[in-house]
């Protein structure tokens, strides 16, 4: 079974990683970029088959390790 | 006052905060390994040291925030001792929840290396208590995340508190409000971006930092 995390900056928080990415596209003539916001993707590889209660447990790795829930939010998918 | 410098791998200030500590003390700290669970006995002062533990991989103090030496650090803050964060180790200590907020990278994304003007905001702090009247102090930073986050609740509510112990006089990195160093707050956790310990003889152009080690380990 794997795991599928994507973390990514609240709204509203200031991402000048995104900004600078954006400003990379526009100087290459992508003129249609208004924004970037730039986050992470974790996948991870778990044991079991139980999807219910394996995706629990990601939600807790998440806000234990994987995001920093101050400034970070995220969704798990199973696959 | 016998002293503990937890080491990560990616440290690199340990050594510096050693000299600070003994420089003061006169005694030389224990170096705890993070691996290690527990501190020394009798340990009064910890210190988390600067540098790229782990490689600042996920985010920076993330790893170093779950070792294993992590539960024992928290045990000594949760007992009122003293314990101070430098740079990474601020990053760690946000990282564990003992101190409030979020350390995101510099808004110009520039690493910032430089002698920092800085305006002590409490000076009755365990940790600030010796600089007197003084109030401006010229401190360096180097770190490339210490552009400090929290929602305008928490960011009122340290202010009031008292909490703001450091703010630069020349924002280095984006901190909102110009936040440099906080406490908790009981007072007895610190963590600050500039490096105090980086301050602590004249070779170093400047001793404003020796007063940080001073107010901690000064009765001892």
């Amino acid at each position: 079974m794997k795991a599928r995390i994507h973390v990514y900056l609240k709204p509203g928080v200031l991402d000048p990683q995104g900004a600078a990415v954006a400003g990379a596209l526009k100087n290459l003539g992508f003129d249609e970029v208004e924004n970037a916001r730039q986050g992470k993707l974790i996948e991870l590889d778990l044991t079991g088959d139980d999807a219910d209660a394996a995706k629990t447990r990601v939600e807790e790795m998440c806000k234990k390790l994987l995001a920093n829930p101050v400034i970070e939010n995220f969704t798990v998918e199973m696959a | 006052m016998k002293s503990a410098v937890i080491v990560f791998p990616g440290s690199n200030c340990d050594r510096d905060a050693a000299m600070a500590i003994e420089k003061v003390t006169g005694t030389a700290p224990t170096m705890v390994w993070h691996q290690e669970t527990a501190l020394p006995d009798g340990t009064e002062f910890v210190m988390l040291p600067g540098g790229f533990s782990y490689g600042d991989y996920l985010r920076c103090g993330a790893m170093a925030g779950v070792s294993n030496i992590i539960p024992a650090v928290k045990a000594h803050a949760e007992d009122g001792k003293p314990l101070l964060g430098v740079c990474n180790g601020f990053q760690v200590l946000i990282e564990t929840g003992l101190l409030p907020g979020a350390l995101m990278r510099n808004a110009s994304l520039h690493f910032v290396c430089e002698k920092s003007p800085l305006t002590i905001e409490n000076g009755n702090t365990q940790f600030t208590s010796q600089y007197g009247a003084n109030r401006d102090v010229i401190i360096p930073v180097a770190h490339h995340d210490g552009n400090y986050f929290a929602d305008d609740e928490t960011l009122d509510r340290i202010e009031s508190e008292g909490q703001v112990v450091f703010r630069y006089a020349r924002n280095p990195n984006g901190s909102a409000r110009n936040i440099a160093g906080i406490t908790n707050s009981e007072g007895n956790v610190m963590g600050m971006m500039p490096h105090p310990e980086r301050a602590i003889d004249v070779d170093h152009g400047g001793t404003d930092g020796l007063a940080v080690f001073e107010s901690i380990l000064g009765s001892a």
